[in-house]
């Protein structure tokens, strides 16, 4: 193989300071440049790598652009219909209580079309994680307007912008679920940073973790870009997310140890 | 050695299940079927068995419990009645389209829309033609007696892990709820982990490493893909088509004309028969009780000796089509049907026969 590396001298085991986990297929994501949705996956495949809980862990991916996380997260998977991810994990959980069960769905899937499996699932205090990515817009299909799309936001069907007196509100779900006995930790992350990164991996093990003690649902939001369907260059989309998307949107914890962060 | 008992239709499918080793059932409420997840709730096998009992926000969560169970490869059953099962085409399709096992029961009410709630068979098509989206079929069983409703839970579970498919019962109000002696077989134990994982390989329930990860999908993005899945299902349903066939007939060896009916409309049908018999017409009965795969051979044959065959169904006339297609146009072949939730009477029938076929 050619070597790619300028000084292959220095690639030793005590100079190693980051790997990809093999928990991560070797392939290129279809993900568009400058998405968030590759560095979750990573980070979610880092955790059960570090849990060492991969050979126990289900996942379900949903309809949208994470429509084919099966192919790169090299565990047991099983692709949804629209909207209704949370439905397979309660059964998968229930019939599995020992494995580490969780889904990984958009605003789209989670809060449109799926909005009644979301709300149940959270309200039985079903025992898996739900890990939620919003974009505030349908990235797959296009560019639609999404259940989190702010007010005045463009996308394909609100090409004016979000029309509040016609189109309604944006849908703050988190802060909903929160609200059900059944959800034990909600919080709320993003990835356009280092520092940002190392906060969602930290809550997505916090998640895993909390699957033991079997007291509901853990959640975990990721405020994420999507520069394709925002028709912004990666850098751009994430500053506009820092100041329209955050503002809407505000990151931390919500729930913890089941109780509401005053 | 089994046990004998008096029981409703729905409550032998619950009971049936728990002794069959079943892993979970997700249901909704809907009359007339509801005595289903009622009397497992009754039960509690999750006490006894292990057995995961929940009652889901919707057919539609329901079903997609029953994918997300099947997926595991767990052994999972949900019951509903027609408004229920379509809203639960999609997941059945999906199941369908990934090659999942599982059971569904259809208690028929009349429809269309939210219909009646009393007996019916006009669900037919939506269960034999596919009824969501996509060339695919299920596996139909057409119980007739509480016995069979029983019976038809142990085998619908064996043919839907023979087949990877997803297989259905098709009864309806009556049959759900009318009480008769059942036998009901000794329990077997619920599969452990290990041999669910060692008879569905493919399932996904989590990677040892020494394998790849299973993906449960029906998405191929690459048509060629996809077709060779189409072309998968559809040898599939050849191999169901020549072995899984089944059916009755009832006196049909010295009969001039043939009634051909399922479920509760054979019951029917028979005490008609014998009103005709007594008439000195003589009448033979032929009862599919798979639905699909249908009995074409043995009808086309049955054909060939007979004068005529009156079809007789609680709907405007479904299962005749696949009476035609099957017999061709050599013999004439009438429907009778009543609907919205009336149950045609034997004297109806014969009349019918009398009318439409013998003076036709």
């Amino acid at each position: 193989m050619e070597e790619k590396f300028a000084h292959p001298e220095l690639r030793t085991p005590e100079n190693l300071v980051y790997k990809r986990t093999d928990l991560l297929v070797d392939c290129p994501l279809s993900y568009c440049p400058g998405c968030g949705h590759g560095v979750v996956h990573r980070m979610l495949m880092e955790v059960l790598e570090e849990k060492d809980i991969a050979s126990k862990t289900i996942g379900v991916n949903p309809v949208g652009c994470s429509v084919l996380a099966y192919d790169f997260m090299n565990i047991d998977m099983l692709g949804a219909a629209h909207g209704r991810a949370p439905a397979l994990a309660t059964a998968i959980k229930r019939l599995w209580p020992d494995r580490y069960v969780f889904t990984y769905q958009g605003d789209g899937d989670l809060a449109a079309i799926g909005t009644a499996e979301t709300i149940h699932a959270c309200n039985r205090g079903e025992n898996f994680t739900i890990i939620f990515i919003n974009n505030g817009i349908y990235g797959m299909t296009g560019g639609q307007m999404a259940p989190t799309t702010l007010p005045g936001m463009r996308s394909s069907t609100s090409p004016y912008g979000r029309d509040i007196d016609i189109m309604g509100h944006p849908l703050k779900i988190t802060e909903l679920i929160a609200q059900l006995p059944g959800t034990y930790y909600v919080t709320r992350q993003s990835v356009q940073t280092p520092a940002a990164v190392r906060k969602t991996k930290k809550a997505l093990r916090k998640a895993f973790d909390l699957q033991d003690e079997k007291k509901g649902i853990s959640f975990v939001e990721v405020v994420s870009n999507c520069n394709s369907g925002w028709k912004m260059t990666p850098v751009q989309s994430n500053t506009w997310m820092e100041e329209n998307m955050f503002p809407a949107y505000p990151l931390g914890d919500i729930k913890v140890n089941g109780e509401l962060v005053k | 050695m089994g046990e004998l008992r008096l029981m409703k239709g729905n409550e032998a499918i619950a009971e049936a299940a728990i002794r069959a080793g079943c892993d979970g059932y997700f249901g909704y409420p809907i009359t007339p079927q509801s005595e289903v997840m009622e009397y497992l709730m009754v039960e509690r096998p999750y006490e006894t068995t292990g057995m995961v009992v929940l009652q889901a926000e919707s057919e539609v969560a329901a079903i997609n419990m029953l994918y997300g169970g099947a997926g595991t490869g767990k052994m999972v059953l949900t019951s509903s009645s027609s408004p229920g099962v379509s809203l639960m085409q999609e997941g059945i399709s999906y199941m369908a389209g990934a090659e999942l096992p599982a059971l569904i029961v259809n208690i028929v009410r009349g429809g269309p829309g939210l219909g009646t709630i009393q007996p019916s068979q006009a669900d037919y098509f939506q269960a034999v033609k596919g009824g969501g989206h996509g060339d695919y079929h299920m596996i139909v069983y057409a119980p007739a007696s509480v016995q069979e409703m029983a019976d038809f839970v142990q085998i619908g579970f064996d043919v839907a892990f023979k087949y990877r498919t997803p297989v259905m019962i098709l009864s309806d109000g009556a049959i759900g709820q009318m009480m008769e002696k059942v036998y009901l077989a000794d329990p077997v134990p619920r599969l452990t982990e290990k041999e669910v994982i060692a008879r569905c390989p493919w399932a996904s329930n989590g990677r040892p490493m020494s394998r790849q990860h299973n993906i449960i999908t029906s998405l191929d993005l690459d048509p060629a893909g996809q077709e060779r899945l189409n072309l998968v299902l559809q040898e599939k349903y050849r191999k169901i088509e020549e072995s899984e066939v089944m059916f009755e007939t009832i006196d049909c060896e010295d009969a001039d004309y043939i009634l051909v009916a399922f479920g509760l409309s054979a019951r029917i049908c028979q005490k008609a028969m014998n009103l005709a018999r007594q008439k000195g017409i003589k009448v033979g009965l032929f009862r599919p009780i798979t639905l699909f795969p249908f009995p074409k051979k043995e009808i086309h044959e049955l054909a060939k000796r007979v004068k005529g065959m009156l079809v007789v169904e609680m709907n405007a006339g479904q299962m005749i089509e696949d009476v035609q297609l099957a017999v061709g146009c050599d013999i004439p072949i009438k429907h009778y049907g009543r609907f919205g939730g009336i149950i045609p009477t034997p004297d109806e029938v014969v009349k019918a026969l009398e009318e439409t076929i013998i003076g036709g």
